[in-house]
């Protein structure tokens, strides 16, 4: 990395954060069984970033993500709502949410490129990300909130580990569920906004849920578990950002996703954990071990070939 | 003597179907009282909704004369095995450890004090050889006895247990049911959801039948009959024979 420039070394310092703070978010999200959430989540904010453009008529970031906030916060709680009221299950609700969001926000955005100026409003990067587009001060802004995440889930990993185990048990020794609920809804929220400009809706929710899972293989530590999708997100955003950077114009979203399937695709063959390799030679070894005994009860049977 | 748990015309429901119907009763300090009642009777409802995790829809319910929220320490509660993810990635000191929590304080992290109590519950439950191992390598019966080290560790006054002894084995009732002789000598009260009616009279010293409502609730010598066990039961006999047949 000897040759990039000052610019490129601070984008790649803010993805690191970004991705570090996605990973710990994910693994909440991966342990509530609510990896889609973060995807409906993330494509519930296009509107809002249209929306907040549309009412400045200019490109502001602080009020397009308070757009996206708002409206990414408006998606999950119709996810609630439709699974209270309703006979319509949580993953159908999320599902129902995240296209409709979604199919709102394009066509917000199909209308506001039509506006005069429009075209150049560069909405076009939060679909897919440009990690390149981020000015030095929203790089600021992602690596201070991601600092901010990091913090959270260092000082309350206890909290979160009984909460995420049993929630319960949490509540019966006083520990409000409402507060955590809460709590892990902003930490969702707020790494999705800061992450959407570079990663993009669509892909966003890859960052949070892919480290979680390759994490996974790896260890039966809650706490290692987190440090490890913390370390594949960082790994995940800063190599596909870097790669991102090669070419003139290229999204960042999909290498970054590329990158995180990468570090799944090892942690599910080579993981020590259930990984498949690991799953194999436990099963060659086993096989070893009763082989002798087979040949001694028929030897006979050695050499026959198989029917 | 003032009871540790008053319940007054406690009403639940899921949904439309109403599970409790104006449950009232009293538990004395000391008693170790058995929760039973048909499927469906609200047996886990009632404990989760005196304890504030279902929503009640009227009555009251005080825990050493006051709300929950003020006595949440001295209550201490076992929720059936089946309502957590055992796949998550932690070992059994680990979970036992979550029972002092609420002791450590918030946002502190365990000291070595608090180690040496979790082993102790765990050894009590026979299960100190276990305290590294993952808990999802645990058996059924290992698993709930790792609940219960949890709440022993929480020394509470009142313990609420949901069907502790579900599907476990053999030794593991024995250890839970020895653990609540123990708790019962030292003075504190215990209330344990039960499905098993034939260890009724042997190991609990009271009994609360419940069919939506209180059949019946006192003393086992006194009120365990025939007659209450068909009232509590009949109605539900009588359903499940208009279903099957």
């Amino acid at each position: 990395m000897m040759g990039l420039s000052h610019n490129a070394l601070w984008v790649l310092a803010s993805m690191l954060m970004l991705g570090t703070a996605a990973g710990l978010a994910g693994c909440f999200a991966y342990w509530k069984r609510q990896s889609l959430m973060s995807d409906a989540l993330a494509h519930a904010a296009l509107p809002g970033v249209v929306i907040g453009f549309a009412i400045l008529g200019f490109k502001s970031l602080p009020v397009m993500l308070l757009g996206a906030a708002a409206s990414a916060l408006l998606g999950a709680w119709a996810v609630t709502a439709i699974r209270a009221h309703s006979r319509v299950k949580e993953d159908t609700a999320m599902g129902i949410i995240l296209s409709v969001f979604f199919g709102l926000g394009i066509m917000l955005l199909t209308m506001v490129n039509r506006m005069p100026g429009g075209g150049q409003s560069g909405l076009d990067g939060f679909i897919f990300g440009q990690a390149a587009a981020m000015v030095r001060q929203d790089m600021r802004t992602m690596t201070a909130v991601a600092a901010v995440v990091l913090l959270v889930v260092l000082i309350s990993f206890k909290e979160w580990k009984l909460y995420l185990f049993d929630p319960a048990f949490a509540r019966g020794i006083g520990l409000s569920g409402r507060l955590m609920e809460a709590a892990y809804l902003t930490l969702l929220v707020v790494i999705i906004v800061i992450g959407i400009q570079a990663v993009g809706v669509i892909l966003m929710a890859a960052l949070l849920i892919i480290p979680a899972v390759s994490a996974r293989y790896w260890t039966n530590a809650f706490g290692t578990m987190l440090a490890l999708s913390a370390l594949f997100g960082g790994g995940a955003g800063v190599a596909g950002t870097y790669v991102s950077t090669l070419g003139d114009g290229w999204p960042t979203g999909p290498f970054i996703v590329i990158a995180a399937a990468g570090f799944f695709l090892l942690s599910l063959v080579f993981g020590t954990r259930k990984g498949l390799f690991v799953k194999a030679m436990q099963r060659r070894a086993q096989m070893r071990r009763l082989k002798p005994q087979a040949v001694r009860r028929d030897p006979l049977a050695e050499g026959e070939a198989l029917p | 003597m003032e009871p540790v748990l008053q319940v007054r015309g406690l009403h639940a429901a899921y949904r439309r179907t109403k599970v409790l119907d104006h449950v009232t009763f009293d538990v004395m300090p000391g008693t170790l009282t058995a929760i039973i009642g048909p499927n469906g009777a609200g047996k886990s409802t009632l404990l989760k909704t005196m304890l504030d995790l279902h929503p009640r829809l009227g009555g009251e319910v005080r825990f050493f004369g006051t709300a929950y929220r003020n006595a949440k320490l001295k209550v201490g509660y076992v929720p059936q095995r089946g309502s957590v993810d055992w796949d998550f990635p932690t070992d059994a000191l680990d979970v036992v450890l979550m029972g002092l929590y609420g002791r450590i304080g918030w946002f502190r992290r365990p000291g070595r004090r608090h180690r040496e109590l979790a082993l102790e519950a765990l050894d009590k439950m026979g299960m100190a050889d276990f305290a590294k191992r993952q808990i999802s390598e645990l058996s059924g019966g290992q698993q709930q006895r790792v609940f219960l080290a949890r709440a022993l560790v929480q020394d509470a006054d009142l313990y609420l247990l949901d069907e502790p002894l579900a599907g476990v084995d053999a030794a593991t009732e024995r250890a839970i049911m020895e653990m609540l002789r123990t708790l019962r000598a030292a003075g504190k009260t215990v209330m344990v959801v039960h499905h098993d009616l034939q260890t009724v009279e042997d190991d609990f010293d009271h009994v609360l039948m419940l069919n939506r409502t209180v059949i019946a609730h006192g003393p086992t010598t006194e009120i365990f009959t025939q007659d209450t066990i068909a009232r509590t039961y009949g109605g539900w006999l009588r359903r499940k024979e208009r279903v099957t047949g």
